[in-house]
């Protein structure tokens, strides 16, 4: 048995390659886990980011600048009446929100933070991806049919004609980074999302700069079709608040809701990590041929040390300007040891060992948070669209760029 | 075979029996509970997919009985109570209904309590448009322009704080002037204010004006042409942005108006988004006319020689004045008492509300909620 554990830290692969289950269920343990982290963080971040767009606070009150504030909303919610309509469809009005929130985590089973920070590294990785994060759909049209209600059935019908037509134009966008993959000697391409990442690293290049201005077209429509995928503004329709209350979650409430928002922010995490993987090296860091040598690999590796340090910095400076009133004493007190944890985690991150392990995994991550902050500036910046000028964009803008740059690809592959 | 009702309810279903599954046709009810209805609106939508197909406003749920109440109160006591109708514009309510008593009773305000009640209407007027800017946006999708805006009106109703007390629901003026005096400081407050908006409003412009999204939200939605605006009895910016130069602080001037140099913003198109640029000029030409008022305020009474009891002679008067909104009318009926025998209001967005079926016909869903934002309503006016 201890044998079977330990051969994994041997190899020098993902568990599910190793075939090694205790390794993969550990490391699944550990994503989910993050991610659910992730997305209460983000929570918070977008409430305190918008806010300040907003010229507001946002949540100040529980804990230090609202820092728990998504656990006290976590509690609100699980602690809410479970009301289901009495002419709902009980059944599937259940199972909806279930299969939103499998569907956006089961993506992540795929993602590798690192080269083999991954749970599996399925062969036909990209292809599982956007299998799986389309069966989303397939929720939402539940959720609004079971609701048995007139605003969550619009809500879903423009969520369903949404999602499906801007997953032609992604889909698209993703083949031509694809199809970058098979420039080598041997002409094979992979769809397997390590396999993709470390073309990147053999061709020396992120996608993103390939073939000047292919791959950067490429990556805006994936940029763009993404935030339709995920119900964001400024493609927010099917939830379009002023419009149809809630779109298609208008009837749920406590836990059923929280879980369609979990699976959002879950899918806005696992989109954007699709992007980092196909067009910005995945977790390689940047300016891997500009600033190379090993005197810049030992300062990008200290990169994340410092971060936190900053990060542990912030904290402390928060602490200073915390008003001088006893009413304060908890608040002062709970920030100041948040700050010390950032500072021990940023000098943890020091360590040599830890430093190179964890390499890959910050500039993934700092990747995706970049996306992450678009999505919420998006938000506070557009306006909505319209359904009938949302469809236009998809099909009479996006497709056809998308179709050019795939051609364009094909041919500048051939050429060049 | 040609529709021979050219408005038939849509209410009417094609079949009774028919669940709204089976037919093409769609009946949605939007409010009164509705984030975009702006206060207790409900509209009976008649859909087909998106397509709007008809619409019908039930209205009514913030009726009071405000005309009703004019019948058993007092003219001096009645006043309060019209500030109550468009409560984002109380003070506009109030001057118009100062002014209409005025006339019966034959009396003028002195001219310094005309440029204060012009200064007033006018920080009032932008107050209005601020609100109107920032729940259009809001409805339309962006979040912001919200909080830009009450951050700015913010420093309006500071002023009207400052000058009577209340912040909102003002009852600034009296039948004959104004009670209160301005206070220390009033005019540097005023210019200062002034000077602070214009950049704030280049701000909500850079926001809105040219963004792509927006334009695209608001051009041709919600037409609406000057003859059927005409036919309707619409007015104020509506009526405006669709090429009729008519605003009633220029065609039946009132209070100080005449002494000031503006001028009247007209659109072209009739859609919303000439509304929108309307709206916006407005706010500018606002600013323009309380420099003027204020620079030029004059010295002297702020009260007109008002009987104790006021018993104005029997007989009836109509005065309109320009609100944010549109033309806000009164007409009194008196039978020589001290209560008016009937009050009748002229509401705008009553009459504006009434264009909603016709502007939305065949639009969208959301054009719907975009247009009940440029008809700037509030409910509080439109049930009295």
């Amino acid at each position: 048995m201890l044998d079977y554990v330990t051969s994994y830290l041997s190899s020098n692969t993902t568990p599910g390659q190793a075939g090694n289950l205790v390794w993969a269920l550990i490391y699944i343990l550990i994503v989910f886990g993050g991610v659910s982290v992730a997305v209460m963080a983000m929570n918070w971040l977008e409430r305190k980011a918008l806010a300040h767009f907003q010229i507001r606070l946002g949540p100040m009150r529980v804990g230090p600048h609202g820092l728990l504030q998504p656990i006290a909303d976590a509690i609100k919610l699980l602690t809410k009446e479970d009301i289901i309509p009495e002419r709902a469809d009980r059944l599937v009005f259940w199972i909806a929100p279930l299969i939103i929130l499998c569907a956006s985590f089961a993506v992540y089973v795929v993602i590798p933070f690192g080269p083999t920070h991954a749970i599996t590294d399925l062969n036909i990785g990209i292809l599982f991806m956007l299998g799986v994060s389309s069966l989303s759909v397939l929720g939402v049209v539940m959720a609004g049919w079971a609701s048995n209600s007139h605003y969550p059935l619009i809500g879903s019908l423009r969520s369903s004609a949404q999602m499906i037509s801007y997953e032609v134009a992604m889909g698209l966008a993703v083949v031509s980074a694809i199809l970058m993959t098979s420039l080598n000697p041997s002409g094979t391409g992979t769809l397997s999302m390590i396999g993709i990442v470390e073309a990147q690293q053999r061709q020396q290049i992120w996608y993103l700069f390939k073939f000047f201005p292919l791959g950067f077209i490429a990556f805006a429509i994936f940029a763009i079709a993404m935030v339709a995928e995920t119900n964001r503004a400024p493609f927010d329709l099917p939830e379009a608040e002023s419009e149809l209350t809630a779109g298609f979650h208008t009837e749920y409430s406590g836990l059923r809701w929280s879980l369609f928002m979990l699976g959002e922010y879950a899918a806005m995490i696992a989109v954007s990590s699709i992007a980092v993987t196909l067009w910005l090296g995945g977790w390689l860091r940047p300016f891997p041929n500009a600033l190379t040598g090993a005197t810049w690999d030992l300062a990008f590796s200290l990169f994340p040390g410092f971060l936190f340090l900053i990060l542990a910095a912030v904290a402390w400076v928060g602490v200073i300007r915390m008003p001088k009133h006893p009413y304060f004493r908890v608040q002062t007190l709970g920030l100041a040891g948040f700050g010390v944890v950032l500072g021990l985690i940023g000098l943890v991150l020091f360590v040599p060992p830890v430093r190179d392990r964890i390499q890959d995994i910050f500039w993934f991550t700092a990747k995706v948070a970049f996306f992450m902050y678009m999505y919420i500036w998006y938000r506070a910046t557009f306006p909505r669209y319209r359904f009938d000028q949302l469809m236009r964009v998809g099909w009479k803008v996006l497709l056809p760029i998308s179709l050019a740059v795939l051609i364009g690809t094909a041919v500048a592959g051939v050429v060049l | 075979m040609p529709d021979s009702t050219p408005h038939p309810s849509p209410l009417e279903l094609s079949s009774p029996d028919k669940t709204f599954l089976d037919s093409n046709e769609l009946i949605l009810n939007m409010g009164p509970q509705h984030p975009a209805t702006h206060g207790v609106l409900r509209v009976i939508l008649k859909l087909d997919g998106e397509k709007v197909l008809g619409v019908e406003c039930v209205i009514g749920y913030l009726h009071r009985g405000v005309e009703k109440i004019g019948e058993n109160r007092t003219y001096a006591m009645f006043n309060p109570y019209v500030d109550r109708m468009d409560y984002v514009a109380a003070v506009s309510n109030g001057l118009g209904y100062c002014e209409t008593v005025e006339k019966l009773l034959q009396i003028e305000a002195p001219p310094r309590a005309n440029y204060i009640r012009v200064i007033l209407t006018e920080l009032n007027r932008l107050a209005s448009h601020m609100l109107w800017l920032g729940t259009h946006a809001l409805d339309i999708g962006a979040m912001t322009p919200l909080f830009y805006t009450f951050r700015d009106r913010e420093e309006i109703l500071k002023i009207f704080e400052k000058y009577c007390g209340a912040r909102l629901t003002t009852h600034a003026f009296r039948i004959g002037g104004c009670l209160y005096e301005t206070y220390d400081g009033f005019e540097r407050d005023v210019k200062k204010f002034i000077d602070f908006v214009p950049p704030k409003i280049d701000e909500y412009e850079e926001l809105l004006t040219s963004n792509r999204i927006w334009v695209e939200r608001t051009k041709n939605v919600g037409k609406i042409s000057a003859a059927d605006c005409k036919a309707l009895g619409v007015t104020g910016p509506v009526l405006r942005a669709s090429g009729v130069k008519w605003d009633i602080r220029k065609a039946l001037p009132y209070a100080a108006y005449p002494d000031f140099d503006f001028e009247i913003p007209v659109g072209a198109n009739g859609d919303t988004y000439d509304r929108y640029l309307v709206r916006m000029q407005e706010m500018r030409q606002s600013l323009r006319i309380i420099r003027q008022a204020v620079e030029g305020l004059p010295e002297g009474p702020i009260m007109a020689k008002v009987p104790k009891v006021m018993k104005p002679p029997a007989g009836e008067v109509y005065h309109s004045i320009e609100a944010p909104k549109g033309e806000l009318g009164y007409f009194i009926v008196s039978d020589g008492s001290t209560q008016p025998y009937r009050v009748r209001v002229r509401p705008p967005s009553f009459v504006n509300l009434q264009a909603l079926d016709l502007m939305v016909r065949g639009q969208l869903v959301a054009d719907v909620i975009a247009v009940i934002g440029t008809l700037d309503i509030v409910l509080g006016e439109v049930d009295r």
